[in-house]
């Protein structure tokens, strides 16, 4: 017995409302918590506020029988670390089901070490078990670059790079691909590999945050566990951010999420060693100055930042 | 009643020789909490005229456990306190003028480990025939998970039923032979035969074909297995046909089931009134041999339908899981037979659930954990057809299986094709259904797609499409009004 | 002769639309699906050959056809059939089985009688081809 209904003889419209499909899609609710939840990134909204209306003229086209093929929709975030591309990433995969792109709308991160096996016939066993989880969804290739390595011919990376290659161009229907990395090393992995260039539709370029957006990164991070700087504490953080900026592995968002766990670790030793009778909420929630400049930033020492989680996002 | 006649009486008073309000022996007490360890029964009465409710309530108390009419002393010699039931609580009963839900509580000490005919004959034993009630019924059971634990429940259970049966994710489909009495082995095994070859998973003996002068069990079995075997050759599956191994005493049902087993049969019967203790001998037989046991409820009707007097069958659903059979008939709320769809999902519940709710609409009053038993499989049969597929399979799910006696023999072109016309019926429900279509009102539609290319089917349509049961049910849930669905 | 095992056999054969259907009837479930291939129908032959383990947390049944396609290239002339597994307590089990691709010309189970008391018999199958 079959499913589909049986005429296909469906009215195409002859007109549409991209306002109404706008708002209707749900795409107009992503890019408002974008605006909302996401400090900065001017340039980087801006792009994705330009894929979106692409998408919705091209599936209002699609509608008026105008065009038929599936549009290139993958992608590469370049960026410095701690610059919000697995957070735009996840933004990203929610718009693109709103817009009917994905089925599902999942994010599967990934680096090379959940591509690329150790032995002969291990990589392409690999490789695919993380298509077919991704598949529906994106899949989001952190620092891809380090999938080449020209130096090793024998290296299983290009095994990868090959499938990838191949289901990035056969499953445009399936699955989008976003490869992210520092800009610089992205160009040269591009430039090597021009299978990826051609494929890949939309390059995002992530800026550096601001100090003034850090702080205030800062600031809503702390808001967002019931704490907050006093004022005292606000213009230490605004020092330490233009010193920690200077300093090697400086990752923006990251360095100060991290910078801030140890503030808190700082504050709630303070509180522990010093306080004499009962503490109220506010004592309990406010970061002071002591527990950010206690940091060895100030002493020109270098605050170490752990390395980024990878996994699957919902 | 006045207040001190409610009250247990303690002390020396308590013995001295004469008669005493059950309350007054200590068979009340609104104030107890039920131990995670008791058993716990709920009761309906009906007091003659001028009985007080809570006195009544005492007395079925009494009468399930320790009571006798009068004090004796002997009640002296013994921890007396452990062994009288509680009851703990008597409400009305919503809408039913003069009947009251009295719940009493039972410690463990008072039941035989792994026994229902002790456990029946404590709660069930004297009370229904007690004078001061005009009519009792036993409406639910709550079991201890210790006392769970001492039965061992299914013999294989409907998980392992489906490994051995190779069989997944649809109701499996039966039928009864018909007609019942009559036929002689030969044709009897034709009739299996041809429903198997059809397209069904089992066929049946009816609850009253033992070895009558027409057809010798011995006889039955031999042209059944002739007729298994030959239509799993013919499809491919695991076939097989109930083989009712019910008779005069256990030792004839050993003989009879050793000697299905040696055939090579996969499942044996026995029918509800061989009692308590032959349920539980040959559960224990089955688990040892490997066998599917199925269970037919004959003569349960004689207590379980009238709702003021008798046993709620949701509860010999629970004597049943404990006792340990594999197949149980638990009605079919569209077919011929007693049942509104609601109270009978409670049965269903009982049968599969890992756990009970409390769940009133379906006649569910405690929360029952059944500490990994093995769940039953329930059988829904008598008077449906394969016009009402997609009622069955929204009531009442995968797990069960469906059993189309006069539906599929009684077919206009055939045996086979009645069989057939239910196997594709179902398996095109149960395509749509996991293609996301809401069978419960596109159901129809999705019959006469198939019976597009499927004659059989639309033999069947056009035979039973428009036969109803469409009578009220008279066991019906307390706490809801339902009707039984027209098709 | 058609084998008639899983959940569809009475139906015509499901298309690539039909069974990306029910696989994500499967997988909205959180069951792990396999594919497993065999050119021995036998009805107790639970074993047929796996083809990779059961694919656990997938989101979209895309992953299982191109599994299938593979299958289906390295086997095509056989039976083909995919189970969906539940690991949820009391379960633990298969719940579901349909063939999805089965040989051009279907084999015979050949049935075979011995007498073993009285008229007794044992009966044995096996596939013929």
């Amino acid at each position: 017995m079959t499913t589909e209904t049986s005429e296909e003889s469906k009215e195409l419209p002859t007109s549409v409302d991209l306002a109404a499909e706008y708002e209707a899609s749900g795409v107009a609710e992503v890019l408002r918590e974008l605006d909302e939840e996401l400090i900065g990134l001017e340039p980087v909204k801006q792009r994705i506020r330009e894929t979106a209306a692409l998408l919705l003229v091209d599936r209002a086209r699609k509608s008026m029988g105008l065009s038929h093929e599936t549009p290139t929709l993958h992608m590469s975030f370049s960026g410095n670390p701690g610059t919000g591309k697995t957070t735009v990433a996840l933004k990203m995969a929610g718009l693109l089901h709103r817009l009917g792109y994905v089925r599902k709308g999942h994010l599967v991160s990934v680096t090379r070490d959940d591509l690329v096996g150790q032995y002969i016939g291990h990589t392409a066993p690999k490789t695919k078990e993380v298509l077919k989880k991704a598949m529906g969804g994106v899949l989001f290739i952190d620092e891809a670059y380090y999938l080449y390595k020209p130096d090793n011919e024998r290296d299983y990376g290009q095994e990868a790079i090959e499938i990838l290659l191949q289901v990035m161009e056969n499953n445009r229907d399936d699955l989008v691909v976003i490869m992210a990395g520092y800009a610089d090393k992205m160009d040269k992995f591009f430039s090597a590999n021009p299978g990826f260039r051609s494929r890949i539709a939309h390059h995002i370029e992530f800026p550096d945050y601001s100090d003034e957006e850090l702080l205030r990164i800062a600031e809503q991070m702390l808001d967002g566990q019931n704490y907050h700087l006093d004022e005292a504490a606000r213009a230490a953080m605004k020092e330490y951010i233009s010193l920690r900026r200077q300093q090697p592995h400086f990752a923006n968002a990251r360095s100060i999420r991290n910078a801030l766990d140890r503030a808190r670790l700082r504050q709630a030793n303070r509180l522990f060693t010093s306080a004499r009778g009962p503490l109220d909420a506010e004592q309990l929630s406010a970061i002071g100055e002591e527990d950010i400049r206690a940091s060895r930033v100030f002493q020109g020492g270098l605050d170490v930042d752990r390395p980024m989680h990878t996994g699957e996002q919902k | 009643m006045s207040e001190d006649t409610k009250k247990e009486i303690k002390g020396k008073e308590r013995y001295k020789a004469g008669v005493l309000k059950y309350a007054q022996m200590g068979y009340w007490d609104g104030d107890y909490e039920p131990k995670d360890t008791d058993v716990l029964a709920l009761f309906r009465i009906t007091p003659q005229e001028g009985v007080d409710p809570i006195e009544a309530a005492a007395a079925v108390a009494g009468e399930s456990s320790t009571a006798t009419w009068t004090v004796v002393w002997t009640d002296r010699l013994t921890a007396a306190e452990n062994y009288r039931a509680k009851a703990y609580k008597v409400e009305p009963v919503p809408g039913q003028e003069g009947q009251y839900f009295c719940y009493v509580a039972y410690d463990l000490i008072l039941f035989e480990e792994g026994s229902i005919a002790n456990l029946t004959a404590s709660i069930i034993g004297n009370v229904f025939s007690f004078k001061p009630l005009k009519a009792a019924r036993l409406e639910d059971m709550r079991f201890p998970v210790a006392y769970v634990k001492t039965f061992a429940g299914p013999p294989t259970g409907l998980v392992v039923e489906r490994e051995r049966l190779d069989k997944f994710g649809k109701p499996l489909l039966g039928a009864t032979t018909k007609p019942k009495l009559g036929l002689s082995g030969k044709n009897y095994g034709r009739v299996v035969y041809e429903g198997l070859k059809g397209g069904l998973d089992f066929m049946k003996d009816d609850e009253n074909i033992n070895s009558q002068p027409f057809m010798h069990w011995r006889d039955r079995f031999l042209y059944c297995m002739e007729a298994v075997n030959k239509a799993s050759a013919e499809s491919g599956e695991i076939k097989g046909h109930y083989l009712n191994i019910t008779a005069g005493t256990m030792e004839e049902m050993y003989a009879r089931a050793e000697f299905a087993k040696q055939l090579g049969s996969v499942i044996v019967m026995v029918d509800l009134i061989i009692g308590w203790t032959a349920i539980q001998s040959i559960s224990k037989w089955c688990r040892d041999n490997n066998m599917i046991l199925h269970m037919h409820r004959a003569g349960h009707g004689t207590y379980t339908r009238q709702k003021n007097h008798g046993i709620s069958f949701r509860v010999i659903a629970k004597w049943l899981r404990l006792a340990g059979v594999d197949h149980l008939h638990t009605g079919t709320a569209v077919g011929k037979l007693e049942g509104d769809p609601l109270t009978v999902q409670g049965y269903y519940n009982v049968c599969r659930e890992p756990f009970n709710e409390v769940d009133l609409p379906r006649g569910l009053f405690f929360e029952q954990d059944w500490a990994d038993t093995k769940k039953v499989m329930p059988v829904a049969s008598g008077g449906i057809h394969a016009g009402q597929m997609h009622q069955l399979l929204s009531l009442f799910g995968d797990d069960v299986v469906l059993q189309f006696g006069g539906g599929t023999i009684g077919h206009p072109m055939g045996i086979q094709a009645g069989a057939t016309a239910n196997r594709v019926a179902l398996e095109a429900m149960v395509l749509a259904r996991n293609e996301g279509r809401d069978i419960k009102n596109e159901g129809p539609e999705i019959l006469r797609e198939a019976a597009k290319w499927c004659k059989p089917l639309e033999a069947a349509l056009d035979t039973w499409g428009n036969i109803t049961f469409n009578y009220t049910s008279t066991d019906t849930s307390d706490y809801v009004v339902s009707e039984t669905p027209l098709a | 002769m058609r084998i008639t095992q899983g959940c569809f056999s009475f139906l015509p054969d499901l298309d690539d639309v039909q069974i990306t259907a029910q696989i994500e009837y499967c997988l909205g479930r959180e069951w792990a699906i396999g594919i497993e291939y065999t050119d021995d129908p036998h009805p107790r032959n639970t074993y047929w050959d796996m083809w990779g383990h059961p694919m656990f947390d997938l989101h979209d049944a895309k992953g299982v056809m191109m599994e299938l396609d593979d299958c289906r290239k390295a086997h095509g002339d056989k039976y083909i059939r995919i189970n969906a597994f539940d690991s949820t307590r009391g379960f633990e089990t298969v719940m579901m089985s349909f063939i999805v691709n089965r040989p051009a010309e279907e084999p015979k189970i050949h049935m075979q009688r011995t007498d073993f008391v009285d008229r007794a018999q044992k009966y044995a199958w096996d596939v013929r081809k």
